[in-house]
């Protein structure tokens, strides 16, 4: 990033050049200044003030004992049990959320892949779900779908085993399946859409002479349109990754974080917001940047590759 | 797999193709496409049902919404969308209106320029600037949250509908800019030194060169900047309370510990993802070219 505000490197022959390169250089930047400089200061300080904020004991409930501490916040972090429990949830949450949404989003990108009777109508049904506010889609799966009493689900059971029916408590029973599956039914339209874009830009002649060549239904799926899809799984799960590391709706309506189900993000919110350790939250935050910075390194590169191909 | 069903129903271009696919067609009998075909209906009908299933609880009484088994065919009712437009949920409506609206057009005010400095006539290592604003989508909102508040207390910025728009902009202008550049890296560079050749005005370049390519990246970008702010909770949640309180901040004080509220919190569910549903039915193909930010056209 720095590199890019960085002088130009002309040699010294004539200054005159050099002082014209300047302003061309400079007339080039001006129209990418603001947006840089904005993202910059709304992104960039913030950390920075985390980064501080996490070597200060630093709880508003009391103000007087404000100070540096060290590294005592981030033992506090890797000792807490809670802060544990909330790494852990949050890497099952992401990595269950991100492969049921990519093997379900792509088993359905390949029935919508073919002509059919509503071809149209099916695959606005499959994006309606996309389009629910998170927060209301909580609440719809907390309180009209599993709620033990009247919930969709337990109606259902009746319907169909009359009166003596289980009637689970979906919720309690099984905390974090229950968000898991709320998340994914939002996000695996999401993955589906892009799987589909890319089922759909396949060129389909060399399918065709494949088929003609004898190659089975399932050598052309293994052979041919999976290495296709490749960078479009890649893509659709890093992305999809990203949006649900940060998952906070969900966690937040369907279990106020509570039976073991708080992720990193309600983690770090209740730290602040509820107990007010400023000191403790802030090494929690830096803890999931770095733990993100470590695996969106690898992620990026295959997202470039996917643009520089595009853009060829 | 998709080809021969494709052919079934003969839209195969070119009679030659057709002749070729009927032969193929013979390898997998056609029960084999319908039941395929129902596949899909069947999926698409269980991922739609919950909120088929929220509508018709919607506009059923909160006695009738709370019954086991549920009770499907209970008379129509308006009450629970009585109830929650009688709860003055204006105020939420209209602060995510404007938040939504206002930051999406200044991170497209923001974004075109850049974007256009990171394609058209592009910035020494324009690559790297890609990179560092796409990391900043993976810096996740509670690392910065914090320091965000602190300085809107400072700053009397505290349930400021302004402040949320400045951070919404934020969030939204890497995907725009990634967005956009993937697009404007379509115009024609041979067209823009003909106009500069031609001694056209910047603003006829990029009317007449530019925009027709850009647009429907804009318009994406537009779609997706706006879904997303529509939905924000956590920075809404901390950073407002009463006076600049969006709609996904009410939605989740809703909810009462006492009597029956189903109906209008369905009511309530559907009204606020309004906007969102129409403006993803109206416009599909631009919400897959935003999701992916431009890789996926």
């Amino acid at each position: 990033m720095a590199t890019a505000t960085a002088p130009a490197s002309a040699p010294p022959a004539r200054s005159k050049e050099t002082a014209l390169n300047k302003a061309g250089d400079w007339a080039r930047r001006a129209p990418l200044l603001p947006a840089l400089i904005f993202v910059i200061a709304m992104t960039q300080l913030p950390f920075l003030a985390t980064i501080v904020i996490s070597f200060m004991n630093w709880n508003a409930y009391y103000p007087k004992e404000r100070g540096f501490t060290g590294f005592d916040n981030y033992v506090a972090v890797f000792t807490d049990t809670n802060a544990r429990s909330a790494v852990i949830v949050t890497i099952v949450l992401t990595v269950s959320v991100v492969l049921i949404c990519l093997v379900l989003g792509l088993a359905i990108a390949l029935l919508l892949d073919r002509k059919f009777r509503g071809r149209g109508v099916v695959r606005t049904l499959m994006i309606t779900p996309f389009l629910i506010v998170p927060v209301a889609a909580a609440l719809l799966w907390k309180h009209a779908l599993y709620n033990p009493e009247y919930g969709l689900f337990n109606g259902v059971l009746k319907w169909l085993f009359g009166e003596n029916a289980p009637q689970p408590d979906w919720i309690s029973n099984n905390p974090l399946l229950a968000i898991i599956v709320a998340i994914s039914w939002q996000w695996t339209p999401f993955m589906m859409l892009i799987l589909l874009a890319g089922l759909q830009s396949r060129p389909l002649d060399v399918v065709e002479a494949a088929r003609i060549d004898g190659a089975s239904t399932w050598q052309i799926f293994t052979h041919m349109t999976l290495p296709h899809l490749r960078q479009y799984i890649e893509l659709a799960g890093l992305l999809g990754a990203i949006y649900v590391v940060q998952n906070f709706d969900h966690v937040f309506t369907i279990t106020s974080g509570g039976l073991g189900t708080a992720n990193l993000p309600y983690f770090i919110y209740q730290t602040f917001y509820t107990a007010q350790d400023y000191g403790r939250a802030s090494a929690a935050g830096v803890v999931v940047v770095i733990g993100t910075i470590i695996i969106a390194t690898a992620a990026l590169r295959t997202v470039f590759s996917l643009f520089r191909e595009e853009s060829r | 797999m998709s080809t021969t069903t494709r052919q079934d129903t003969g839209v195969a271009p070119g009679g030659e193709q057709r002749a070729r696919s009927g032969a193929v067609t013979h390898a997998k009998p056609p029960r084999s496409g319908m039941l395929l075909s129902l596949l899909a209906w069947v999926v698409g009908l269980l991922f739609a049902l919950p909120v088929f299933w929220m509508v018709l609880t919607s506009f059923h009484s909160e006695a009738d919404a709370a019954t086991n088994p549920p009770s499907v065919f209970a008379p129509l009712s308006l009450e629970g969308y009585r109830t929650f437009f009688g709860s003055d949920p204006w105020p939420a409506l209209l602060n995510s209106l404007t938040a939504s609206v206002l930051s999406t057009v200044l991170v497209l005010v923001l974004a075109f320029p850049a974007a256009y400095a990171l394609s058209i006539r592009p910035v020494r290592k324009w690559t790297d600037v890609m990179f560092f604003f796409l990391s900043t989508k993976m810096l996740p909102v509670v690392a910065g949250i914090l320091p965000l508040y602190l300085f809107a207390q400072k700053a009397h910025l505290l349930d400021n509908i302004w402040w949320l728009i400045l951070l919404y902009t934020t969030m939204n202008l890497p995907i725009a800019v990634w967005m956009l550049r993937s697009f404007l890296a379509e115009v024609s560079v041979e067209m823009l030194e003909a106009a500069e050749v031609d001694g056209a005005s910047l603003s006829r370049t990029l009317r007449e060169i530019v925009a027709p390519v850009v647009m429907p990246g804009i318009a994406s970008a537009a779609l997706i900047c706006f879904i997303f702010s529509w939905n924000e909770l956590l920075l809404a949640r901390v950073l407002t309370s009463t006076v600049a309180a969006t709609s996904p901040v009410y939605l989740t004080g809703f909810v009462t510990s006492q009597g029956l509220f189903l109906a209008k919190v369905c009511a309530a569910s559907l009204v606020v993802s309004l906007p969102v549903l129409a403006a993803g039915f109206a416009a599909q193909d631009k919400l897959v070219q935003g999701l992916s930010m431009g890789a996926v056209k």
